[in-house]
């Protein structure tokens, strides 16, 4: 295919051809970062918790005072327990995508001077660590001597299991297993490991603090109470959230149920990605329109020229051009043009990426994005082209010998 | 020659409907992405204040005596010790004082189970600085929150639910143990956003839509919430553990927020300087290390300092008008083809006469139509859009709707759209010599 006449046509219609390849240069910068918003929501959505989601649920319960606490907690277990199909029930502070409750900045030393960043604690009773079914991949569980009753936040020497992610972060490369943090008064001994422990809402402090928690065995009682871990087969679940609420009004007639936040956890977790899920229906709306839009564009200029070029065609068919020929010139010419447009667009991608990273803490742009959307945009272009250039191929070389 | 030329775009129009209606998709499509985000960004980034919130001011000390944080801002709110202080001198027109609690709610006498629920507690000036609007009764006054009167305003909502929207001044109402009489019911008010009570946006990571909330179902005089509700309060921050959980009177945590009314720019530099001997007075009292480290932002700077508008609602303004870009390339071409194509009828109208700007104003006329009917297309499509962004979980969906301003602006945008895109080919066109077209003919 010789691709200098194509070249001395567009110098003619040069406008058209810039509009065009502009058209393209911005539904590549776009497309790319698009796309590229896109991964980011659904790397989030796919944050591990560390827990059996499908076989556990949270009630949670509020307007009593702490010194009810314990008669509270004594109702709802039994009450909780008295539904079929429910396996365990404990008391919990909060799970992975239940709302933040203890959450604090904790210090490697007792004076506090080398901070260790701010962490999420989990709070259990007895049975929680076995409900939540997290997975250990150092040290022991909590054994029952090590749940304490609270005072006020936590007790003075607690044992903790952490995350495997905090145990990276706080002693890198060292054994984590017996190893102390501090968080004001309150001393915290690591006697295990789990491989993964999502914080209560994960991503709301950046996604590398995601996996910054531990949990504290304690004993439920006046500080901890109103917040109840439920474990059934993942079938039971859906029913047990249903029927809590009157169960509850039964037992403990005077609290009040927290519709808000009791729920089973697969539904906490679907609900809390509810904002990153619109965000990336409206990015996928935005491709799709974008997509279409620029081809009509194409369809809409390609028909124009191959109308305002009948008689040249006519005389390149007479002259011996076969159809495939002058579907190929099309072709080409359409090629030659997104190309051009796809150029222009890599910078315009870049600087756009630029502007989100700036202002909106979205990383940078992988460079693999840059050829994938070339692709796809050459594909875009050759097919909507291709009615318009078969519409030309078509054209009878007798055309030549009329005038308009 | 306006109308003929009206007459004249609709021939051509009706000429190639194919072409006319991949331009007027392309401009509708485009106006209604574009303004269905700013229709949801002027929601957003308003005034929650009209006329008023430039006599609204936000004063800040820096609290936290230790070296825990950077101290390169205060922090968003004050202990209860520097409040009180500030609040207590009623040295500007109007202060109010605010904190917010969760406690349990009953109507003695209604069938209701209990609820949970938002209390505000504030002081008397809360109503008239805010100009809070009443459909019954009224609020407080400073002698009740002197004596710790046990009385309550309610929202529309929560009258509507306990009282089926009655008058229900003077009914009883039980604070989690307390009993108070209700002396005002507000009407429907949904400052957007619930200015008086945002605070650490810096610290959201961009998700502010929580600020769009509504306003708190309770509100009490600040002492007597305080009395009422004592044991649930929570800080904001802390720079020590608190003795006493939720109860903070006394505790090293900022918990409370102060708001000021300055009439006039005299009164305003002069309460910065009181906000600025007060900071020194304290650190000279040992109480504070960053004396130096005060503002006091203007409602308007403080919304803006917590960076209100969520950084999703931004970035969705931003592909949206990337978009309506991609939009008008299109139409320009488009439109190019299409007056080019008709290059033998516009040489004959300039041999027979017609002027370049003839010529010119002519396309531009046919270019306005064909935005016009796209902004029709593109109100449609922004009606559309504002009821998927109300069926969003957001706390703001509730007031997407289209305003006037909008609907005006709309079309207008879409006019101007393609008035912009039609100017290029329009002026191609108008440059066609007509003796080179009558030659092909």
């Amino acid at each position: 295919m010789q691709i200098r006449p194509i070249l001395a046509a567009l110098r003619h219609h040069r406008l058209a051809t810039l509009l065009i390849a502009l058209e393209i240069a911005l539904a590549c910068a776009v497309l790319c970062n698009a796309c590229f918003l896109i991964a980011n929501r659904i790397g989030n959505m796919r944050i591990v918790s560390g827990v059996d989601e499908n076989s556990l649920a949270l009630v949670v319960v509020t307007g009593f005072e702490d010194t009810q606490g314990p008669d509270v907690n004594a109702r709802i277990i039994a009450g909780l327990h008295g539904i079929a199909g429910v396996q365990s029930v404990s008391v919990i502070n909060t799970v992975p995508f239940g709302q933040q409750v203890d959450s604090a900045g904790i210090n490697k030393d007792r004076a506090g001077q080398i901070q260790g960043g701010q962490i999420d604690f989990y709070q259990g009773g007895p049975g929680t660590v076995q409900a939540l079914g997290m997975k250990l991949v150092e040290g022991v569980w909590p054994q029952a001597a090590d749940y304490l009753p609270l005072h006020d936040y936590f007790a003075d020497d607690s044992s903790t299991v952490i995350s495997k992610a905090l145990a990276a972060h706080l002693w890198p490369g060292a054994d984590p297993l017996g190893k102390e943090f501090w968080c004001d008064r309150f001393h915290f001994r690591v006697i295990g490991v789990v491989d993964h422990l999502a914080i209560a809402q994960p991503g709301s402090r950046g996604t590398n603090t995601a996996e910054w928690s531990a949990f504290v065995p304690t004993m439920p009682g006046r500080f901890l109470n109103g917040t109840y871990l439920v474990r059934a087969d993942p079938s039971d679940i859906p029913r047990i959230v249903r029927d809590a609420p009157a169960v509850i009004a039964k037992v403990a007639p005077d609290v009040v149920f927290d519709h808000a936040n009791s729920n089973t956890v697969s539904d906490l977790r679907h609900n809390y990605f509810e904002r990153d899920r619109a965000m990336v229906g409206m990015l996928l709306g935005v491709i799709l329109a974008l997509m279409l839009v620029t081809a009509l564009g194409i369809v809409g200029l390609a028909s124009f020229w191959v109308q305002q070029r009948r008689r040249q065609i006519g005389i390149r068919r007479a002259v011996g051009a076969t159809r495939g020929d002058i579907l190929r010139y099309f072709l080409t010419e359409n090629f030659l043009i997104v190309t051009g447009g796809i150029l222009l667009g890599i910078v315009f991608a870049l600087a756009l990426n630029l502007v989100l990273v700036t202002q909106y803490e979205v990383p940078r742009l992988p460079l693999y994005y840059l050829p994938v959307a070339a692709v796809v945009l050459w594909t875009l272009g050759q097919l909507a082209v291709l009615a318009p250039a078969l519409r030309a191929a078509a054209v009878p070389p007798v055309v030549a010998t009329r005038t308009v | 020659m306006f109308g003929y030329y009206i007459d004249l775009a609709m021939r051509s129009l009706k000429h190639n409907k194919m072409l006319t209606a991949l331009m007027v998709l392309a401009i509708a499509v485009g106006i209604g992405a574009s303004m269905t985000t700013l229709t949801v960004m002027h929601l957003l980034s308003g005034d929650p204040m009209p006329g008023k919130s430039a006599t609204l001011f936000y004063p800040q000390v820096d609290t936290d005596p230790t070296n825990e944080s950077n101290h390169a801002q205060p922090p968003d709110v004050m202990d209860y010790r520097s409040a009180m202080d500030l609040w207590s001198s009623r040295r500007a027109d109007r202060q109010a004082l605010i904190v917010d609690s969760q406690l349990k709610v009953r109507a003695p006498g209604v069938d209701l189970p209990p609820l949970m629920e938002t209390m505000l507690s504030t002081t008397a000036d809360f109503f008239p600085m805010f100009d809070v609007p009443f459909q019954y009764g009224g609020g407080w006054s400073a002698e009740d929150d002197a004596r710790h009167a046990r009385v309550a305003v309610i929202s529309a909502d929560l009258n509507d639910k306990l009282f089926a929207g009655q008058n229900s001044v003077g009914r009883t109402l039980r604070l989690r143990d307390s009993d108070v009489r209700i002396i005002g019911v507000l009407k429907p008010w949904r400052p957007s956003p619930l200015f008086y009570a945002v605070a650490g946006g810096r610290f959201s990571g961009g998700d502010t839509s929580s600020f769009y909330g509504k306003p708190e179902d309770v509100m009490a005089p600040f002492f007597s919430g305080l009395e009422i509700n004592d044991g649930h309060f929570y800080q904001f921050n802390c720079w020590g553990i608190p003795t006493t959980p939720g109860h903070l009177e006394a505790a090293p945590c900022n918990w409370v927020q102060l708001w000021v009314q300055l009439g006039d720019a005299g009164k305003v530099a002069s309460y910065r300087r009181f906000v600025d001997d007060y900071a020194a007075q304290q650190k000279a009292l040992g109480r504070f290390t960053h004396a130096d480290n005060t503002r006091m932002r203007g409602l308007m700077q403080w919304l803006d300092f917590n960076g209100v508008v969520p950084s999703d609602v931004r970035l969705q303004t931003w592909l949206a008008f990337a978009f309506l870009a991609i939009c008008l390339f299109n139409t320009v071409g488009l439109l190019l083809a299409k007056f080019l194509r008709r290059s033998g009828e516009i040489g004959v109208r300039r041999a027979l006469g017609a002027t370049r700007g003839a010529v010119f104003a002519q396309c531009l006329v046919e270019a306005g139509l064909i935005g016009v009917l796209g902004g029709v297309g593109g109100w449609l499509l922004t009606m559309i859009g504002l009821w998927v962004v109300r069926r969003q979980p957001a706390a703001y969906a509730d007031m997407a709707h289209l305003d006037l301003t909008m609907l005006l602006t709309t079309f207008l945008l879409a006019l101007v759209v393609s008035l912009i895109a039609g100017a290029l080919p329009a002026l191609r066109a108008s440059r066609i010599p007509p003796a080179l077209q009558l030659k092909t003919l």
